[in-house]
């Protein structure tokens, strides 16, 4: 017995392991604070709030908090804002980025692509706080630059955009690309520059024009990044950009069948409605979907290409 | 890769360039038309409405900020201070975390790997998070809730760095270095760090945005004015336009407030120096995204 442990402790360089794992340490109690312990935060979501004990010791009260949100009827709304703007943002979100990386990778000139690149990765560094004032800039029906130099000039009427819900789909998909376009194209970029040169040139000495150059060649090798953003995408149709949502239509109340989404709902329903038994229920509703959804992601990612796979 | 072009592929660039110069003037058009409000006179503003161009210029604005530069500024100073603290001890912590997991024939670092993984695939939701922030660790109205909630340290950078010291620093320097006798402290501070520098400066770089562009972490747990940043103050404004106005010290002066003017104002402020920055660092930022992208 005494033996096996003066061999095992002859084994573990106590000199160097002591060190590695205080350096550790830091990070780890990090994770603690701030990952770890709001996992066990998830209880909240199955107790019955009571001030007197305090939130977390209140007693558990099984599924009724997820019954009475269920009961309440706000799920459905806001369950089919988020997954209907992810469907739409992944279409778009795929298509419009590989379009413009594929024109971005014909052009010679340099200097020309650092500037474009430079520009139009500006939106994305922005906060959605000043992305709002932008677009408070173009929409505010008193002052905007939309209504006041284009719509009044043209027919004496203004439009309150922060009243009516036709244009919202529209407009937060705008933003949405409009902030997003830069990233996804350099991202998109990086798997085009990664496709070696030859395939090109085995095609033009083939008679490829420069569409069917596209469409056999950059395409097909676009595919395994394409498909796995998309199930990564998939993975996460449960969430949504809370800045976009809450900033943007500036939480405007009379736009919220439109504009609400799980997460900004959630934030309502703590911080303004005090609710913690139907915000953690959504809440722990998200997180648990999500889960679900990223793991069996992966797996499918695992089986088209192990090398994609996240783990 | 020389000789003639084709017309064909010469249309082709043509058409890249015409698609690349809107998306240029579409992400910049927004910001020149901000910077036109702010220097634009105020009555002038709320009656002819934003323009690209001011048709009557003025830095009431700017000089309303100066004059008002004790909470300004003071919003201004805490954003600066947050940032830079939170990034400094955010690649402490990326850092430290990722030399060490990092090292080989250490027990125990798988089991540690996974629950570092654990935290990216699952998370207790916005609502725990606010429970136990306030709850246990009583951190509203702290700067530690600038500092702390979700900004510091994420798994995701944490693996990005440790597969740049596994993969991207040749494994020969530091075992020649125990061999001669150095410590792992040693062999952190004044081998791996030093040669660490890219990756560092991209993560650096991505979390001193992320503290800079916070506005979340305000929102869920400062109601004290003493604590806004630069985001903060801006969200604020956006909640109550009027917050101007009816703040305390300015209640006196509010009747000559240029208000609109002064809001775009204070946004281009807050995002200068971003801007000023940006095209120095394109090429980290450019990185982070196609690192984040392959994962590594």
């Amino acid at each position: 017995m005494s033996k096996a442990i003066v061999k095992q402790k002859k084994k573990i360089r106590w000199k160097k392991v002591i060190p590695v794992y205080l350096m550790l340490l830091p990070a780890m109690i990090y994770f603690l604070i701030n990952n770890y312990l709001p996992m066990y935060g998830i209880t909240i979501a199955f107790r019955k709030l009571d001030y007197k004990l305090g939130i977390l010791r209140s007693p558990f009260n099984g599924l009724e908090n997820f019954k009475f949100l269920f009961a309440s009827g706000n799920l459905g709304p806001i369950l089919r804002n988020t997954i209907l703007y992810n469907l739409v943002f992944m279409v778009i979100g795929t298509v419009l980025p590989i379009t413009v990386a594929i024109l971005f990778n014909e052009i010679r000139n340099k200097w020309a692509k650092k500037t474009y690149q430079t520009m139009i990765l500006v939106p994305h560094l922005m906060s959605m706080v000043i992305v709002s004032y932008l677009v408070f800039a173009f929409l505010s029906a008193d002052t905007g630059f939309i209504n006041k130099s284009i719509i009044e000039p043209l027919t004496g009427n203004t439009i309150s955009f922060y009243q009516e819900k036709k244009y919202w789909p529209f407009i937060l998909t705008f933003v949405h690309q409009w902030k997003g376009i830069g990233f996804s194209m350099v991202l998109y970029l990086s798997t085009i520059l990664g496709i070696s040169i030859e395939y090109y040139e085995a095609a033009k000495v083939d008679g490829a024009t420069k569409w069917q150059q596209i469409r056999h060649v950059t395409l097909p090798l676009l595919k395994p990044t394409v498909i796995t953003m998309l199930i990564l995408s998939i993975s996460k149709i449960c969430m949504s950009d809370f800045g976009l949502f809450y900033q943007v239509p500036k939480n405007s109340g009379t736009l919220y069948s439109v504009t609400q989404t799980i997460d900004t709902y959630v934030y309502n329903a703590l911080m303004n409605q005090n609710n913690i038994a139907m915000s953690s229920a959504a809440s722990v509703l998200q997180a648990i979907v999500g889960f679900i959804l990223i793991i069996a992601a992966n797996a499918f990612i695992r089986k088209t290409s192990k090398e994609n796979a996240i783990f | 890769m020389t000789g003639v072009r084709s017309r064909q592929e010469k249309v082709f660039e043509a058409m890249a360039h015409a698609v690349l110069i809107l998306l240029t003037v579409l992400a910049v058009a927004p910001f020149l038309l901000m910077l036109s409000g702010s220097l634009t006179d105020n009555a002038t503003l709320t009656r002819y409405g934003y323009q690209f161009w001011p048709k009557v210029f003025s830095m009431e604005a700017y000089e309303y900020i100066i004059r008002e530069w004790a909470q300004i500024g003071n919003a201004y100073f805490i954003t600066i201070a947050v940032t830079a603290a939170g990034t400094v001890l955010s690649l402490f912590l990326v850092s430290t975390a990722s030399f060490a997991l990092s090292q080989k024939e250490v027990p125990g670092l798988n089991v540690v790997f996974v629950l570092i993984l654990i935290t990216l695939l699952f998370n207790g939701g916005a609502v725990s998070s606010y429970i136990i922030y306030t709850n246990l660790f009583h951190i509203k109205n702290t700067i530690w809730a600038l500092l702390i909630p979700n900004l510091m340290l994420n798994g995701f950078n944490l693996i990005l760095v440790r597969n740049y010291m596994m993969h991207s620093i040749p494994e020969e320097l530091q075992s020649a270095a125990e061999i001669d006798g150095a410590g792992v402290f040693k062999i952190y501070l004044k081998i791996i760090l030093p040669l660490s520098k890219p990756i560092m400066a991209t993560v650096g770089l991505l979390t001193a945005l992320g503290y800079w562009n916070d506005w979340t972490n305000g929102l869920y747990f400062i109601t004290d004015s003493n604590l806004y940043s630069v985001q903060l103050l801006l969200n604020k404004m956006n909640e109550n336009i009027q917050y101007l106005a009816s703040h305390s010290e300015l209640g006196a002066v509010q009747q000559s407030l240029p208000g609109t003017s002064i809001r775009m104002a204070i946004a281009v402020v807050g995002i200068l120096p971003v801007l000023i920055i940006y095209p120095f660092f394109q090429k980290y930022f450019a990185q982070g995204i196609t690192m984040g992208a392959v994962k590594g």
